[in-house]
């Protein structure tokens, strides 16, 4: 009887699941194709899946697609986008053009573009989507992202921006990155950020050096274009002098933006960088931080970027992504993506484009006691060319992730 | 026919788990070499080294690792052997004994996550004493979790070891004449605690000596609860080449599978120290059983003991209460004792959209352990049958999934399992699990399993009972309680699988542990406290199963109730 | 399962058993059906081997010569339980997850089923004045019930020949002497040849057949 019980055991050891059957591509310029491809499938959007409000968000998303358009949405939740890039990467070097696991990702900045330098991406089709004629492309930064052109493969769904939350009980809103450090001197052990090479961390680096360097504009450049160490200097004397008067005196940083947040509401800090505008109104709703958080944005304005969902080359269910994408972009996501009491995300479409009742989604939106007003958000910077990103976080982590 | 399958069935069971092993280790140490091109152009050599070491943390790095995988072992088997010499047989030893279950099911970064909240500077320990005695308004800035010196990480390890240790140690003792060796020393005149350490401890080590190894090669490679309470700047190894394989840059995927390259020397090297160090323990004890030490370790030892085991005991239960707590809690401000705000918002927000999760990690976990047990019991019943041409040195080959980094080791299982066609699913995420799955079940199997009393195998052939009929009508049900055991425990290690699941499953498989561990990148801790409490709710019932079903199974058969 | 045939004498014919190339004991031996042959020797000098041997429950690693007759077939090339040899320890061994009658009906023929399977194991309770002991639990038994319930159990399985390890050393004085008469007593009725080791001097008396001693071996033996 045993030998029985081995063999099914071998059995099952050897079962092989067949693979799937290769499928033309679909048009997004021939959208009713599109359409009636998508009905019935499957879409698996890999997404981070860290927040609640996020999740609950797709799942609305998901509702809606099976309601107007029959297909099913699964939220892959990731802890780290890059999951799926591997994913996607060892699916490439296993052969399999067809058939893959991932069929839409939530991503953007240098995820987009390794996968976009190594070939992984379906597309274009984000410009040929029927709702890209409501997207803001003057307004908005959604034809480059990190200044890497998005050339349609990737759509845009979201924006966002650095905003600095602050507990009012605490400390008034401050004027600039100059006035942080001079703040942290006084108040040692109240401000921290995450630790790189976590984007917000990176994005926190990236905004001093927006403010200390002398002619900004070298950073939309790749960055051996420029005199590296000369440029960032100022921004490694700024760290510098910052880094003892951190929280813990920069001897341990919170992980990501996310434990950052609870480091807020624990009142360990009393100042701490979002990249979301809407973030910390939603949070106070949520009971997550204390009433008295407000949001203030550094004089010379903060670096703003969009969120992006991206198709891999070889994604399954490539049209039901694209109407998942398309989706994103209608007046009822985007105008519920940017309430807070939903997620409080920033709109990629351009009010003038759309019609009197879909404006009115968005006038009635009650942005939120501590969310400020567009005029007082003032314009995005655009994000540095992605090779600084790579080379600031390669530089602090041997300065500073290393120990001393 | 039947013998000459079962006669090989451990070289099948060896050579079918052993080909992803070995393709995990391929996948590890090829782009690690230079030899698989993982993005870009690959050279190779060992280049991809020199930049591992150019890493400024490198050493740092190392010597945390390997300081933190010592100590925490270390101090998790003298606290056990400590607690069993001073304890054993008493009647709060007994209590304590059965509180082992539940602490055993909770995951290990649930138990991570409640000490950060008992001993932060925000946690609940500064809480209880603020304001009102350290006139704290605000939380102290205080380096207390993440210190540079891992000693977090290590309180975290030890508090999570501890029970497993202790499992396996009085799995052991059941299988060796523990009590008859004890009774002789103390008639001799040595205290029980010198009794025990001295006269039984050698017979019940030989038995753990795997598990410990286990233990310590965990310790080492551990990243959740590393990422936790272990320090940052820099982290241990395993932590910095999550970070690596994980950065959007994906040539530094070639840098991480360096890293872990060095990590499996690391670990290699420590298991050596280890079993050096074990030389030089025997060595000493043999000395003062010479000598005739007769005195136990005196009211301060013991009472540090007591401490010790008392604190591992109480930071799981707080942690978990913590966790409950923060479950229904709204805004909980410093320095407030209670949350500000309560209700069951997280519950009713979570629990629907995890019932789906709950079953599939419940079938995942069920199959996973079937067959690992199966597995494990062939390979067992076919050693006892038949000379063994493998021996036991093969099951080594089987533990070293858990002797490198997952991130590291699953990307070669990963791209096996799609070159074989096998992709995504249930089906092949309880594959994957298997793998991770099998050795628990073995190590926990193994020693009762070889331990059982021959001669009643023979009684039983002489009655005309075949061997089949023996292992199903004799052997099997007598070792009811150890089967229970190993499969509470596989059925926890498949529940807790982060990474199997997610890069096995191409993320379309989610489970209870896919979406917690998404959660808690989030760090909100209401979410946590839900998911923690539902993955420990999963791996609490197979353990209850476990400890209460032997009792009742056999409530009339005395001789099947061990102490 | 051999059914309760002809009486044969039990032949051991140059029986050899070697470990790693090392010879540990070689006996040659005819045992009478209803003969008690009692083995005697000092520890270490190769009882037990002798009876695993017979039985057929050496280990893997040791490499047997000779053969063991029973009924005039060479029975050294079959497995245990196709041997009809049964064997009792010192220690009586009753499973202790079955109870006292499922005990007595592992040892009982397959080919006994329904009602009549439990009137054999009824009666066999009564034969050994435990009647009514059907559903206990083994370990609630004494010292003697438990041995009497091993020997019936031996019996049902309708063995050929009988080995005995030391049957009697783990009883008390009493006991022993009830014992003996009782094991002595069923297997001569039975007609079986017998095996016996023991150290003890009275045994071997109370026997009655012949005594065979084995030496110490020529090196040390486990």
């Amino acid at each position: 009887m045993l030998k029985h019980l081995a063999g099914l055991a071998l059995a099952a050891g050897l079962f092989v699941a067949p693979l799937q059957a290769e499928t033309p591509q679909p048009n997004p310029a021939d959208w009713p194709a599109v359409l009636a491809e998508a009905r019935g499938q499957t879409v698996y959007w890999n997404a981070w899946g860290g927040s609640t409000t996020t999740n609950e968000f797709i799942a609305w998303i998901g509702q809606r697609a099976a309601e107007d358009y029959g297909v099913t949405l699964t939220h892959v939740k990731l802890s780290n986008t890059a999951d799926a890039v591997a994913r996607v990467l060892a699916e490439q070097q296993a052969g399999l053009t067809s058939g893959g696991a991932v069929d839409l990702i939530w991503i953007n900045g240098p995820n987009f573009a390794a996968m976009k330098e190594a070939g992984l991406l379906f597309g274009p089709f984000a410009e040929d989507l029927p709702n890209w004629q409501l997207v803001d492309v003057a307004g908005k930064p959604v034809q480059a992202d990190f200044t890497v052109p998005t050339d349609g493969m990737e759509s845009p769904w979201a924006t966002a921006q650095v905003v600095f939350m602050y507990d009012s009980a605490d400390m008034a809103p401050l004027a600039d990155m100059r006035a942080l450090l001079e703040w942290a001197r006084a108040n040692p052990g109240r401000f921290t950020y995450p630790q790189p090479p976590d984007f917000l961390g990176t994005t926190f680096l990236k905004q001093v050096l927006y403010e200390v360097v002398d002619d900004p504009s070298v950073l939309l450049a790749p960055v051996d274009q420029a005199d590296y160490a000369a440029v960032t200097a100022p921004l490694w004397a700024y760290i510098e002098a910052l880094t003892p008067h951190l929280w813990r005196q920069g001897r341990a940083y919170p992980e990501t933006g996310t434990r950052q947040i609870q480091l807020l509401a624990d009142d360990e800090v009393a100042l701490a960088i979002s990249f979301s505008p809407g973030e910390a109104s939603a949070a106070i709703a949520n009971g997550q931080l204390p009433a008295s958080v407000r949001t203030f944005v550094p004089s010379g304005g903060s670096i703003g970027n969009a969120s992006f969902v991206a198709i891999p080359f070889n994604a399954s269910a490539k049209a039901g992504a694209m109407v998942v994408a398309n989706l994103l972009l209608s007046p009822q996501a985007q105008a519920r993506a940017l309430d807070p009491a939903y997620l409080g995300y920033g709109t990629v479409l351009d009010m003038a484009r759309l019609s009197p009742e879909d404006r009115a989604l968005f006038d009635q939106i009650d942005l939120g006691i501590a969310t400020l007003a567009p005029d007082q958000l003032g314009a995005a910077l655009p994000e540095p060319h992605p090779s600084w990103m790579v080379q600031i976080e390669t530089d602090w982590i041997a300065r500073f992730g290393g120990g001393k | 026919m039947a013998a000459w399958g079962l006669r090989r069935a451990p070289g099948v069971v060896l050579a079918a788990l052993a080909l992803p092993v070995f393709a995990g280790l391929l996948g590890t140490l090829a782009p690690a070499f230079g030899l698989m091109a993982v993005f870009g152009q690959a050279q190779p050599g060992f280049a991809i080294f020199a930049d591992l070491l150019a890493w400024a943390g490198f050493w740092p790095a190392l010597w945390l690792s390997f300081k933190v995988g010592l100590v925490a072992t270390a101090l998790s088997l003298l606290l056990v052997v400590g607690l069993v010499a001073i304890w054993q047989g008493s009647r709060s030893f007994g209590l304590f004994r059965h509180a082992l279950a539940p602490l055993l099911a909770v995951p290990h970064a649930a138990v991570a996550f409640g000490l950060v909240f008992l001993i932060a500077p925000s946690g609940w320990v500064v809480r209880l004493l603020s304001p009102w005695a350290t006139g704290w308004q605000r939380p102290p800035d205080l380096l207390i979790v993440q210190d540079p010196g891992g000693w977090a990480l290590i309180a975290g390890l030890v508090v999570k070891e501890v029970p497993f240790l202790l499992l396996m140690v009085l799995a052991a003792l059941g299988q060796s004449d523990a009590s008859r060796a004890m009774l002789m020393a103390r008639s001799l005149g040595y205290a029980r605690p010198m009794a025990w350490v001295l006269a039984v401890f050698p017979l019940v080590y030989r038995q753990i000596r795997l598990p410990v190894l286990v233990v310590l090669a965990f310790s080492m490679t551990v990243v959740d609860v590393a990422l936790i309470l272990g320090p940052s700047t820099p982290p241990v190894l395993a932590v910095q080449i999550t970070r690596w394989m994980n950065d959007p840059d994906l040539s530094l995927r070639m840098l991480g599978a360096a890293g872990a390259v060095v990590q499996l020397l690391l670990v290699g090297m420590a298991i050596a120290l280890w079993l050096l160090a074990e030389r030089g323990v025997a060595m000493f004890g043999r000395r003062w059983a010479w000598a005739g030490h007769r005195r136990g370790p005196g009211p301060v030892g013991a009472a540090l003991v007591l401490g010790g085991a008392m604190a591992v005991l109480g930071c799981v239960v707080l942690g978990l209460m913590v966790l409950a707590l923060w479950s229904v809690s709204g805004l909980w401000s410093f320095p407030n004792l209670w949350p500000d705000t309560m209700g069951w918002g997280q519950w009713q927000r979570h629990v629907p959209a995890a019932i789906d999760s709950l079953w599939r990690s419940c079938a995942i976990a069920v199959a996973a352990t079937v067959v690992a047990l199966v597995l494990a019991l062939t390979w067992l019943e076919a050693e006892a049958r038949f000379a063994m041409p493998i021996g036991a040195g093969g099951v080594w080959l089987l533990y070293l999934p858990l002797l490198v980094p997952q991130i590291a080791f699953l990307p070669g299982v990963q791209t096996l399992m799609l070159l074989a066609g096998v992709q995504g699913g249930v089906l092949a995420v309880t594959l994957a699990h298997i793998l991770f799955v099998f050795p628990y079940v073995f190590l926990v199997l193994s020693a009762p399993f070889r331990a059982w009393d021959a001669r009643l195998g023979t009684m039983g052939r002489a009655l005309g009972a075949s061997p089949a009929r023996v292992f199903w009508r004799l052997r099997l049900p007598m070792l009811l309680a150890p089967v229970l055991a190993a499969m509470a425990v596989g059925m926890a290690v498949s529940v807790g699988q982060y990474l199997p699941s997610l890069m096995i499953g191409g993320g379309r498989v989610s489970t209870l542990t896919t979406e917690a561990v998404a959660l808690a990148s989030g760090g909100d801790r209401r979410a946590i406290g839900v998911w923690a409490l539902l993955q420990t709710a999963l791996a609490l019932a197979p353990f209850a199963v476990a400890v209460l079903l032997p009792g009742l199974w056999w409530r009339n058969r005395r001789g099947m109730r061990q102490g | 399962m051999a059914q309760n045939a002809q009486p044969a004498p039990l032949v051991l014919n140059g029986l050899e058993v070697a470990l790693q190339g090392r010879v540990l004991l070689r006996q040659s031996l005819q045992v009478q059906p209803g003969q008690i042959v009692s083995v005697m020797g000092p520890s270490g000098a190769g009882k037990s081997t002798l009876l695993a041997a017979i039985v057929g429950a050496l280990g893997p690693e040791f490499r047997l010569r000779g053969q063991v007759m029973l009924g005039g077939k060479d029975v050294s090339a079959l497995p245990t339980e196709a041997r009809g040899i049964g064997m009792l320890f010192q220690d009586p061994l009753l499973f202790p997850h079955l109870s006292v009658a499922q005990n007595l009906a592992f040892g009982l023929a397959r080919q006994v089923r329904g009602a009549a399977r439990h009137r054999a194991i009824e009666a066999a309770l009564a034969d050994i004045g435990l009647a009514g002991f059907g559903p206990r639990d083994p370990a609630t038994l004494s010292g003697g019930q438990k041995a009497r319930v091993a020997l019936m159990r031996t019996l049902l399985a309708a063995p050929r020949a009988l080995l005995l390890d030391e049957p009697f050393s783990a009883l008390d004085a009493d006991l022993r002497g009830q014992m003996r008469d009782v094991v002595f007593g069923r297997a001569r009725q039975a007609h079986l040849p017998v095996v016996m080791v023991t150290h003890d001097p009275q045994d071997a008396a109370a026997a009655g057949g012949p005594v065979v001693h084995l030496g110490a071996p020529s090196a040390a033996a486990p």
